[in-house]
């Protein structure tokens, strides 16, 4: 068990000395949201109406950015074999991956949605509930992602394909993420079902998607 | 049981999936013909119009079957991947990688015939309506599939890998429906239901031909895609032969 | 035959499902063909399934 740490801490630490990544998909999710009130005009009430599916969907393209990379360093340097043929299962090599990305990539993007928040005149009572949410529901985009990363990590131009693979798996999770703030500023009912459907959905992924990713990377590995 | 097993072990070697094939490939055309002209002669000239769409609602005998369609093909490929990567049965790849174009093709053509039937309508070319939406998101999913698929030289690996993904797309298709659905529930009811809840019998008849008739005709381009696709598989395996056989004739050639 | 005002729809999503399909099936005959053209041709050198044993 304490390899799966040490494996975490490594990655989580060479993304926050390398710095750049953090810092690009951090970039990318502001240039995203700034474009949005530039493309479709200032009125506040706009703004404020689709500010939270604007926010998260740049934070699913901001969070796409730097999956592409979860595997590629390690299975070009060889890394990848080594840690294949060690004691850690590739299952658990796969999700110490997808937790790197979450804690050094989601939560960062999750940091700055309150500042862009701001930018498009979001809500003040959405703040809490964007922010559950988004907690809630990007566990399964980095995880999911890495099922994309590992089908990806030896392709050269991977990045745009894994757009589109991944895309339709996020779909769930960016319904049931809209439905709940929606439901939650209406005083819905629904907002209950929706945001453990959405917890549930991240759940899901965190067990099965390693076991996909290390399929997947086993067959590369060969 | 037994004799599926016994068929499908048969059916391993290509050669006897050749032979087989190639008599049933008339067969499946024939059928799909007659079904067809059926269909669309009780289509044309034997239902009434519906008492609120009118005339449009004949779209409905080529889009539902379409639609009907894109979802079984899926379902193939994830049964062929399943097959490939636990039993490694020789001819699942070739079912997989052989189907996925014609199921992006029926996927192209329900939302086609749906765009066209939703003019009339509802007024707009596209609704964000929870059949349509999740017919638009298992095209992206095909075109996943086919472009992985593309991405990947070495073809053995590229079986396997496009296996691996179509599994996590058959898991993820129903919460994907399910969300899609749960989405236009909650929306403000802007996008209007499609058709009456119980289909008439004079109605139901021509669909059903019609769908029987869509899945001959699949039956039939399936079977002459995998056709197509083994003797590629031959070809390019002959080709291998030649090309090293050229090379030990000419270093023959030059040690002599 | 009249159907209706919406007449140029309904003929419109046959149209694309008929020029849709006749060019799938197109697709595949020709692929066919060319497919068991070149194995005819390759085959007519013969070349087999395993190489030749070649005289040392």
């Amino acid at each position: 068990m304490s390899a799966f740490w040490q494996l975490l801490g490594r990655d989580v630490l060479i993304a926050w000395k390398e710095g750049g990544s953090i810092g690009i998909a951090l970039g990318f999710y502001l240039v995203v949201v700034v474009l949005l009130p530039l493309g479709l005009g200032p009125d506040l009430n706009l703004l404020a109406r689709i500010a939270p599916g604007v926010l998260w969907i740049a934070l699913l393209l901001s969070a796409l950015l730097s999956l592409g990379r979860l595997f590629e360093a390690d299975f070009e340097d060889g890394s990848l074999d080594v840690l294949a043929t060690g004691a850690l299962p590739l299952e658990a090599v796969a999700a110490a991956k997808a937790l790197a990305h979450w804690l050094t990539t989601a939560l960062p993007l999750i940091g700055l949605t309150p500042v862009l928040g701001l930018l498009l005149n979001l809500n003040p009572d959405a703040y809490g509930v964007l922010l559950a949410t988004m907690l809630a529901g990007t566990p399964a985009v980095s995880f999911l992602g890495a099922v994309g990363a590992a089908l990806t990590v030896a392709t050269r131009r991977g990045g745009l394909l894994l757009g589109l693979l991944l895309l339709p798996l996020f779909v769930p999770t960016l319904i049931f993420g809209i439905e709940a703030i929606g439901a939650a500023l209406t005083g819905a009912d629904s907002f209950r079902a929706s945001f453990l459907i959405l917890t549930a959905i991240s759940l899901a992924a965190v067990v099965l998607a390693p076991v996909a990713a290390a399929g997947a990377l086993r067959f590369q590995l060969q | 049981m037994l004799a599926m097993q016994k068929l499908s072990h048969r059916l391993a070697n290509p050669s006897n999936f050749m032979a087989l094939s190639g008599r049933l490939l008339p067969l499946c055309c024939g059928l799909a013909a007659l079904l067809l002209i059926a269909g669309l002669g009780l289509a044309f000239f034997g239902s009434p119009p519906d008492y609120q769409q009118g005339q449009t609602v004949k779209i409905m005998y080529v889009h539902v079957p379409a639609a009907w369609l894109a979802l079984m093909i899926y379902a193939l490929i994830a049964l062929s991947s399943f097959t490939l990567l636990v039993f490694r049965h020789p001819l699942a790849d070739v079912s997989a990688k052989a189907a996925a174009p014609i199921g992006a093709t029926f996927t192209f053509l329900a939302l086609a015939t749906g765009s066209l039937w939703g003019k009339p309508m509802w007024g707009t070319f596209w609704v964000w309506d929870p059949r349509l939406t999740s017919v638009l998101i298992l095209f992206f999913l095909y075109l996943g599939l086919m472009a992985l698929r593309a991405s990947i030289e070495d073809e053995a690996l590229a079986a396997k890998l496009t296996a691996v993904l179509s599994l996590v797309g058959i898991a993820i298709l129903p919460v994907i429906k399910f969300s899609v659905e749960w989405n236009s529930l909650h929306q403000p009811a802007s996008v209007m239901r499609l058709g009456a809840p119980t289909i008439h019998p004079s109605l139901l008849w021509p669909l059903l031909v019609m769908a029987l008739g869509f899945m001959a005709l699949f039956a039939a381009l399936y079977l002459k895609a995998m056709r197509n696709e083994i003797l590629r598989r031959r070809l390019k395996s002959l080709r291998k032969v030649a090309a090293t056989g050229a090379g030990a004739a000419l270093s023959q050639q030059a040690a002599v | 035959m009249d159907l209706g005002p919406h007449a140029a729809y309904i003929w419109s999503a046959y149209a694309v499902v008929v020029v849709t399909l006749a060019a799938l099936i197109g697709w595949l005959a020709w692929d066919g063909r060319r497919q068991q053209r070149w194995l005819e041709e390759i085959e007519a050198r013969g070349i087999r399934r395993r190489s030749e044993p070649t005289e040392v």
